[in-house]
């Protein structure tokens, strides 16, 4: 059964790469996971189309959960995410959850088995 | 056959396309270094960076969008923007010039000018899960909105975004990064604001708002 995928979006992409490191050691390599950071400069902040790409490449039919930082990252990633064709754009969801714990603890969800608004829920607790 | 867009009259002309997409582009240039100074005080500190790299992705590409029918001419000019922006204001703007595109009437009238504008200023308030008082964009947004439908012209429109530009010095910032600050971002002008200002300012001096 397809697993939930999971992307991190920080204004860092060193910040992204460490959580995405994170996520590959403590969950292990069946959970598809991409990362981007930095903005269309290479300067920190975020890009709408690296986030675009990064959701393709983390791509599960299960969906994909993203995690954010700071604003921008947030409203990139949301406009990502209304941009995306169609049959993509409601399984994909902006979860409102601290960047690396959250990656962390969604994508331990997710290769569980868990469904999407199962991983988003589990990962916004940490928020609660 | 001729083509469709043959047939219907565009509210601009090219050259008066590429005189709005310049004049924009080099009054956000112009000013990158007050927005940066601005942003510095209450948020990150890129903001007029940011936008000045977006306004130069437009000015690099003048020539394709204003050869653009209007509609499309905003659309792209958003899409550049959000493409080349990369913080927050980013798909903001985005949002803002992409709605009007989408909005704007296929031949001139006030009313429908000011329902593409009302339509993208909702757009955008719901892009940044924001509303008027925040200190944001929409401080200015709103009321220049308030003066077209009022039937002001160029130079009032402009006016009034200026001052509400300055009227989000005394604000509490309750959303965008300023709001991080809490109580200490009263007293700044929001970056986000004057851009906006900035570019309404530089629309209405090519219809005559000078």
């Amino acid at each position: 059964m397809a697993k939930v995928g999971i992307v991190i979006v920080s204004h860092s992409p060193k910040v992204a790469e460490g959580a995405a490191d994170m996520v590959r050691q403590m969950v292990g390599h069946d959970v598809p996971l991409a990362w981007t950071g930095g903005n269309p400069a290479g300067g920190l902040g975020t890009s709408y189309e690296g986030i675009v790409d990064a959701i393709h490449r983390a791509w599960s039919d299960a969906g994909v959960a993203i995690l954010v930082d700071l604003g921008g990252a947030e409203t990139n990633s949301e406009m990502a995410v209304e941009t995306l064709p169609e049959e993509r754009r409601h399984r994909v969801v902006v979860c409102n959850a601290p960047i690396v714990e959250g990656a962390v603890v969604a994508a331990t969800e997710a290769s569980g088995g868990a469904s999407l608004a199962m991983v988003r829920r589990t990962a916004e607790e940490l928020s609660a | 056959m001729r083509p469709m867009a043959d047939s219907v009259v565009d509210l601009l002309s090219a050259e008066q396309r590429r005189r709005l997409a310049e004049r924009m582009a080099n009054a956000v240039i112009a000013h990158a270094d007050e927005l940066t100074a601005l942003d510095a005080a209450i948020g990150d500190g890129d903001h007029g960076h940011n936008m000045k790299r977006g306004f130069e992705a437009v000015l690099a590409n003048v020539d394709a969008l204003s050869g653009l029918p209007s509609p499309e001419f905003l659309r792209a000019i958003g899409h550049k923007l959000l493409t080349s922006v990369g913080g927050a204001s980013g798909p903001l703007y985005a949002t803002l010039f992409m709605t009007i595109g989408k909005l704007m009437p296929p031949s001139p009238s006030r009313p429908g000018l000011v329902a593409a504008l009302s339509g993208a200023v909702e757009a955008v308030k719901a892009r940044g899960k924001s509303n008027v008082g925040q200190k944001t964009m929409i401080d200015v947004l709103a009321p220049a909105l308030a003066e077209i439908a009022a039937g002001g012209g160029p130079g009032a429109v402009a006016g009034v975004a200026l001052r509400a530009a300055e009227a989000t010095t005394p604000m509490l910032a309750t959303r965008g990064r300023a709001s991080f600050l809490g109580e200490r971002s009263v007293g700044h002008m929001d970056p986000g604001a004057r851009s906006m200002a900035l570019i309404i300012a530089a629309v209405c001096d090519e219809f005559g708002g000078q």
